[in-house]
């Protein structure tokens, strides 16, 4: 009985902010207490079946995104009226209180989830909203759920929406969560500009080294790409701040110890997920790789990332294979 | 969170106290949404009572909440299973502060049984993590696991058939880990790169090693030491090491008793370390090559008081084993150093006998081993209570490590 008197923020913030009729964004159901108990509730759409913005959300994109088991990720970002995003260099945006991430999966061709990230005074919070079938309603999913879906290649997977907590996992820097994407080394120059010229970002900012696009890789070279993916699947644990910083890897896009990096350095933790293997990357062994194995495996207790993914990424297998491959032995 | 449970819970939260609640779980259906739901719901002070029963979960559980309580109704009556885990890295991940979990139990995980990790002053108390097919290389790596913590208890805890280490404390200082019972893992207790640990009166048996106190290169916390080791029985570790390779207890013989690597200010006492069929203690540098410059691989000021050290090295999973035993005369000394950093030292008031590979430096094998018979040298430490502001020569142990004594009352009050 009384577990369910935890539920009373719940209840009580879905009745606080239930959305208005108009498609305008709720600024109280972002920066408010509670977690608003449909995704409706926000008015980030105008139409949310077609995933159109309203106004003040912005699509974007980011170059080399993170794997979701090939799902198709729709991505924006909302600032209040009258405000602007900080450029940081080649670091996150500067968003400000009241604003919010928004990301919906879509496999199957249908929406299965959209992830929000609000900036509350207290910091950010991360809510995962599952879709119903109809394609109607988007609900608060605390506890995550599994759903049996097919990836686009047709293999069938038992898919995950993340509980509130794993949304932390990835999400937390030291004790905060903080967003991860919409880093500007990992935006265009392109977007960056209009999101400026749109009177939301104080500057362009100067980026030292941009991540490739992903769908350049075939042209480019092996470090930057498999850099550029390790730095978007693994980089949000894998940092000294981050849920995996015991292991000691660290494989952020400006890291460049190549200990710090996997090369040569024996697992501290890995248990069954070192496979055998007495090192993380061995220069020129892929297949003597833990890394690889470990990108290669389904197994809980073996499988990296250990959340977010029931299926292997194809094309990241290759774009690191190849880069270790390279590697001088 | 269903309509009819919001409705519900506004009811019944408009009567509801403002101070600590307790939020009961019962097992039986859809347990996953439900008691991963109350350990997100659940308010700082909360206790979520978890009822008697099997508990049958999908994917890993995680509490990140400070000062809450897990409760079940007993190791061996609250089980939570995680023989079908699909997803996660461990059964249950506690990423908050000020927690306690006590009287319920984990089984069969997919990777590690519980772990806390940057879990402040957390208390495991009569927590049981199984795997219950026994020792096999596809189970779990750690069994209690707190990591990246100040503030450690694990009390009267039972571990078994954890492919690393049953209970393994990592990167953390404050720690005592006491009145556990630890068999069948590969290591049944591991205390790593961290600082002010007790280990006091476990009972640690069938591990390929018994206790261990390591310290590694290249992790963001380094240098461990100051480590008491005390009251424990250590009996008959002859488990075959089934430790996947590529993990540094892989390297760890079948038969250690104690093993001390690369740590500095150790006190071994009061143990009962008995038929540990390659040795009782074993005191040694790290043994592979590393570049981290922060890093000391040896063994410094580890002091063996009093302890009962009976019938082992009598089949030595050492290269030459056989050679060895006999020409030791039948079985090894008692406590083998590997001969680099500060020899162990006779603290007690027995006179241990020892013997030493006598390595050249650290890193060299055991092809280049003479060993030789070793005589302890004999003298007491001197153990040191910092006072504030002064700067201490850090090698040298305290008189009383371990987890600060509020933790105690949260665990036995």
């Amino acid at each position: 009985m009384r577990l369910l008197a935890g539920g009373i923020l719940l209840a009580a913030a879905a009745v606080a902010v239930a959305a208005p009729q108009g498609r305008v964004v709720n600024d109280a159901a972002i920066a408010g207490a509670g977690f608003p108990a449909t995704l409706d509730a926000f008015g980030f759409f105008t139409n949310a079946a077609t995933q159109r913005p309203a106004a003040g959300v912005t699509p974007y994109r980011i170059q080399t995104p993170l794997w979701s088991d090939g799902a198709e990720k729709l991505r924006f970002v909302y600032l209040p009226a009258g405000t602007k995003a900080k450029a940081q260099g080649d670091g996150l945006l500067d968003l400000p209180v009241g604003s919010a991430l928004i990301k919906t999966f879509k496999l199957e061709g249908r929406l299965t989830e959209t992830r929000v990230l609000l900036h509350r005074a207290e910091g950010w919070v991360a809510l995962p909203y599952q879709w119903n079938r109809e394609q109607t309603e988007a609900r608060l999913a605390l506890a995550g759920a599994r759903l049996e879906l097919k990836t686009p290649q047709g293999q069938a997977i038992s898919y995950a929406i993340p509980n509130k907590n794993q949304c932390k996992e990835c999400h937390q820097q030291q004790d905060a969560v903080v967003p991860i994407g919409p880093k500007a080394r990992n935006l265009s120059l392109a977007w960056l500009t209009s999101f400026y010229k749109a009177g939301k970002l104080d500057a362009v900012p100067q980026v030292s080294a941009r991540v490739p696009l992903w769908e350049d890789r075939a042209k480019l070279a092996a470090a930057p790409v498999a850099r550029g993916w390790l730095d978007s699947n693994c980089a949000h644990c894998h940092n000294p701040a981050g849920s995996a910083s015991n292991s000691g890897l660290d494989l952020r896009w400006e890291q460049s110890d190549p200990i710090a990096l996997g090369i040569n350095k024996r697992p501290v933790a890995a248990g069954r997920g070192s496979g055998g293997f007495e090192f993380d990357v061995v220069p020129g062994h892929p297949d003597k790789s833990i890394m690889v194995y470990r990108m290669g495996s389904l197994e809980g207790g073996i499988s990296m990332p250990e959340v977010g993914r029931a299926s292997v990424d194809p094309d990241g297998m290759v774009a690191v294979t190849k880069w270790i491959e390279e590697m001088k032995r | 969170m269903p309509a009819t449970l919001i409705a519900a819970a506004t009811a019944l939260a408009l009567a509801a106290p403002a101070y600590a609640k307790v939020i009961p779980v019962p097992a039986g259906e859809n347990a996953q949404a439900r008691l991963q739901e109350a350990l997100i719901l659940a308010a700082p002070g909360d206790v979520v009572e978890l009822g008697a029963g099997r508990f049958v979960l999908t994917d890993g559980l995680s509490l990140d909440v400070k000062g809450v309580t897990v409760r079940g109704a007993g190791m061996d009556a609250t089980v939570l299973d995680f023989s079908g885990q699909k997803g996660a890295g461990e059964g249950l991940l506690v990423t908050s502060d000020e927690v306690t979990l006590r009287d319920f139990a984990v089984e069969n995980t997919k990777g590690d049984g519980i772990k806390s990790k940057g879990a402040d002053n957390i208390v495991y108390y009569r927590v049981r993590v199984t795997w219950t097919g026994g020792p096999k290389t596809t189970n779990g790596a750690y069994g209690i696991y707190p990591v990246s913590s100040t503030g450690v208890l694990v009390d009267g805890c039972k571990v078994s058939g954890a492919s690393d280490a049953g209970i393994y404390v990592g990167q953390s200082k404050a720690i005592t880990v006491r009145y556990n019972f630890v068999e069948n893992n590969v290591a049944g207790i591991e205390i790593e790169n961290s600082r002010d640990a007790l280990v006091a009166d476990n009972f640690v048996t069938r591990n390929t090693g018994g206790i261990l106190v390591f310290d590694l290169p290249n992790l963001p916390v380094m240098g461990g030491g100051n480590v008491r080791i005390t009251g424990n029985l250590v009996i008959a570790n002859d488990t075959p090491n089934f430790a996947p390779k590529g993990n540094i207890v892989a390297g760890v013989p079948r038969g250690t008793g104690l093993m001390v690597m690369a740590n500095e200010g150790v006190v071994i006492e009061r143990n009962k370390v008995i038929d540990n069929p390659t040795a009782a203690v074993m005191v040694v540098a790290y043994p592979n090559a590393f570049s981290d410059t922060k890093y000391n691989p040896l063994p410094r000021r580890v002091f063996l008081g009093t302890n009962d050290l009976l019938r082992g090295g009598n089949d030595p999973q050492l290269p030459g084993g056989d050679q060895l035993k006999a020409a030791f005369g039948g079985a090894l000394p008692p406590v083998m150093w590997d001969g680099l950093g500060d020899g162990p030292i006779a603290s007690g008031n027995v006179i241990e006998f020892g013997w030493t590979l006598n390595l050249p430096r650290q890193g060299a094998g055991f092809d280049q081993a003479k060993p030789a018979r070793f005589q302890l040298p004999q003298h007491q430490p001197t153990y040191i209570v910092p006072q504030p502001g002064q700067k201490i020569e850090r090698s040298e142990p305290s008189p009383n490590p371990g987890a600060p004594a509020a933790l105690d009352v949260r665990a036995r009050p």
